[in-house]
């Protein structure tokens, strides 16, 4: 009996000293490390407009459907797609009847917003929603599909649109890591003039 | 199956290998109450000063039911601490967004899912926990639960190791050295690199961003009192709603996830989890994340064959673990760049793979690989959606749950679930050859048999036992669940896949999901949440009484007829005995789910 209430008490300051160290001490130190070490990383990316209003983080993607902008992947997302504050996939499994139809739907949209001939092959992520439903990636294979509509509608040369998708396209982490992709984003920004880069 | 994924793969081993002999040479000295490490001057003061407030006198050992009773209070009481936070949610500080107090079952759910180094979340986590419960309620678990892991391994070690012993250990110092001496520190190191890669540390509230193309929507109009309202026509009136900001989830995430990885936690800061690009920016962040996954499991078997003063049983077990990891991550990967014959059939390119669920800066290897290593481990974070991967792709997760994550393993946990099959190996190989089995000069009799098995029934019992009462009661039903009535939840074999998922997962402390299963239910949040304790307690506790067992027998010699514990024969007759048992028990199940969608699906059968 001795020995048990020894361990509870144990059991109870312990928590209460760990809480203080793990929970108060480690995480604030990390912030302050953070904040002092790498500043815009630590605060969300935030890519901001002349005027310093916020337009977006760099690591989340936002809906898109004008002609002229480049689409995101489909996102599960919020009711709304894209809702940054409720992450998530569709968590639909590969014989559900509801993705089977919506890709479907979507394979024929994407061919003809993008003026595709009807046997075409789409890309993969262009139909399908992401894990996170904020995907700020597109492959590349599926932005230089889409290069020729938003050149089209911003009357701006093939070239020059081909040339934006090459400078916003994260290569893999040291060369190998991941695949590339292109940020739909900071790409769709910058052709709008919005930011410099 | 690309050559750049092969590159990948060989990195990862390679690192993985790498860094097996120094971290474990460190996990020794950490294990060791009178150990010296170099960050002794740092955290000396600190752990002494801890003894002194616990009361604890960190030169006495104690037997393994002093020890097994000690962690089983320490666990209750913080798990009560736990619920606590989350029940008092809405009256605690740092909660900008102003988030409620948690429901009585949820909170009980996510309390034993937390202590039980589980993870499994019924809730998303950026719209549920205030920026306190984040920090205090959950990242403490974070931190103890792997410590207390990694303690009951070493104690089990350390009751093969001895002979004629009465003691395994003081969990008190077990638990203080190495949460201070060996998570703390490689935690700090980790959150700051990820930081560096675009991760969030910091205390403002959400932010609110512009959107560059705004847009309207429907929604259903509603009256002051904030009740639906009809139209002229009797349907309810839909009013347009213009959507021009995304919000910006903040909070001090990056100290979070790198624990939630290295305790092979994984339970998210957002729903999303690794998927969600704040909490995995690149594949860099991937990398490392999936290699702090394994990093102390696969120390921990040179630790062991150090202990054992048999450096060859301690590799001989990595194989068997290594050989499992790449047997599943090449049969996941297969079928998911094999992709969905549904898919091809509609005109995409077959050369992209699944692509549902998946992030374009993973894409199917990263996503693959990570699906792997996380049911390998305990872990259960995922950077991909397991529930739309393909039936085999997915049944690759469930099936190393249920093999009982003792591939590398969760922390602590990996080994000494490991330990029970190797124990079960060697009686199989002593029956063979007709003689009492022996491991490691120790004679295996009845009661070690006893306590090695009730272990591996536990997880049949919890995982089988609960799936079969979900699938027969209209609790378990998926309306019950409250989501089919949407339609978003999954019907047919896909549908049973959620459920053996989700008790798979909280019965292995595991914590991913199908998670097209609404488990925020009062049913399923209590079914799970009892899982997870079963799944934890009801196995350690018999894995203490084993150690001790052990610690106690004499030693006999070693004769020719001794079963080497090293070598090739000995990693096949363990990956035999992982297998055998593991597919005895659940292949039934997996039949019914997985294996019979993989021949639906490509006879074109949707649901």
């Amino acid at each position: 009996m001795k020995t048990i209430a020894k361990d509870i008490l144990a059991a109870l300051v312990s928590t209460l000293l760990f809480a203080v160290v793990l929970c108060g001490l480690y995480p604030v130190v990390i912030w302050g490390l953070s904040q002092l070490l790498f500043p815009h990383q630590a605060n969300g990316s935030l890519i901001e407009s002349a005027d310093r209003r916020i337009l977006g983080s760099e690591w989340l993607g936002q809906n898109f459907t004008a002609a002229k902008y480049f689409h995101p992947r489909p996102s599960a997302a919020g009711a709304n797609g894209y809702d940054a504050a409720s992450s998530s996939g569709s968590n639909l499994g590969p014989t559900s009847q509801k993705l089977i139809d919506a890709v479907k739907q979507r394979v024929a949209d994407y061919r003809k917003e993008n003026g595709l001939a009807a046997e075409a092959l789409v890309p993969c992520d262009a139909v399908t929603s992401s894990g996170s439903g904020l995907d700020p990636h597109i492959s590349v294979k599926n932005a230089l599909l889409q290069a020729s509509r938003v050149a089209t509608a911003r009357g701006q040369s093939m070239e020059a649109v081909k040339t934006a998708i090459a400078k916003f396209t994260d290569a893999p982490s040291l060369g190998i890591l991941g695949e590339p992709g292109v940020n739909v984003l900071k790409l769709n920004l910058a052709l709008e003039g919005s930011i410099r880069d | 199956m690309n050559s750049s994924g092969w590159i990948q793969l060989i990195l990862y081993v390679g690192v993985l290998l790498a860094i097996t002999k120094p971290l474990g040479l460190y996990l020794c000295r950490v294990l060791d109450a009178n150990g010296k490490t170099f960050l002794d001057p740092v955290f000396k003061p600190l752990e002494r000063l801890t003894y002194k407030l616990i009361g604890v006198d960190p030169k006495q050992e104690h037997d393994w039911k002093r020890y097994a009773a000690a962690m089983l209070l320490f666990s209750l009481v913080s798990m009560l601490f736990t619920y606590a936070i989350l029940r008092l949610q809405a009256m605690l500080p740092l909660n900008p967004q102003k988030l409620g107090a948690l429901s009585e079952h949820l909170a009980f759910n996510t309390a034993a899912s937390f202590t039980t180094n589980t993870n499994w979340q019924s809730y998303g986590g950026e719209g549920t926990m205030s920026y306190l419960s984040q920090m205090v309620a959950l990242t403490i678990h974070n931190f103890v639960s792997a410590a207390v892991g990694i303690g009951i391994a070493a104690a089990l070690v350390r009751g093969i190791a001895r002979h004629t012993a009465a003691t395994i250990g003081n969990f008190w110092v077990d638990l203080t050295r190495v949460t201070y001496y060996l998570l703390l520190p490689i935690c700090a190191v980790l959150a700051l690199v990820l930081v560096s890669q675009g991760m969030i540390q910091n205390f403002k509230p959400f932010d609110s961003a512009a959107l560059v193309e705004p847009f309207t929507v429907q929604v259903p109009q509603v009256d002051a009192g904030g009740n639906a309202v009809n139209g002229p026509d009797g349907k309810p009136a839909m009013t347009d709603q213009k959507i021009d900001t995304q919000t910006i989830v903040q909070g001090p995430m990056a100290s979070q996830v790198a624990i939630k990885m290295l305790g092979t936690n994984g339970g998210g800061y957002t729903n999303a989890n690794a998927a969600q690009p704040f909490e995995n920016p690149t594949p860099l962040s991937n990398f490392l994340e999936i290699l702090a996954i394994f990093a102390i499991p696969s120390a921990l078997t040179y630790y062991l064959g150090r202990m054992v003063k048999n450096q060859g049983h301690g590799w001989a077990v990595w194989a068997a673990m290594f050989a499992l990891f790449l047997a599943g991550t090449l049969v996941c990967w297969h079928y998911e760049a094999a992709g969905n014959p549904n898919f091809a059939a509609l005109g995409i390119d077959p050369a992209d793979g699944n692509m549902e669920g998946k992030e374009v800066r993973f894409g199917i290897f990263n996503s693959a690989l990570f699906a792997t290593i996380t049911t390998d481990a305990s872990c259960g974070a995922v950077n991909s959606m397991h529930d739309s991967f393909t039936p085999l792709g997915g049944l690759i997760p469930m099936l190393n749950i249920q093999l009982g994550e003792v591939v590398f393993g969760g922390v602590g946990a990996g080994l000494y679930g490991m330990l029970i099959y190797v124990v079960i190996a060697v009686f199989i190989a002593g029956l063979m050859v007709g003689r009492t089995p022996e491991y490691l000069g120790k004679k295996i009799e009845p009661y070690d048999m006893k306590m090695a098995s009730f272990v591996i029934l536990v997880l049949a019992f919890s995982i089988l036992g609960f799936t079969a009462w979900a699938s027969v009661s209209p609790m378990g039903l998926p309306d019950a669940a409250g989501k089919a009535t949407d339609g978003t939840n999954n019907a047919g074999p896909h549908g049973f896949s959620e459920m053996l998922y989700a008790y798979s997962s909280c019965t292995g402390n595991n914590g991913s999901a199908f998670a097209g299963l609404t488990a925020n239910a009062p049913w399923y949040d209590t079914t799970l949440g009892l899982a997870t304790l079963f799944g934890r307690f009801a196995m350690i506790v018999p894995i203490l009484a084993l150690a001790g067992s052990l610690a106690r027998k004499k030693l006999v010699a070693e004769s020719a007829g001794t079963f080497p514990v090293s070598g090739p024969l000995f990693t096949s007759l363990v990956v035999g005995t992982v297998l055998l048992v593991g597919a005895l028990t659940f292949v039934p199940a997996l039949v019914l789910g997985p294996v019979v969608e993989h021949f639906l699906m490509h006879a074109g059968k949707l649901f």
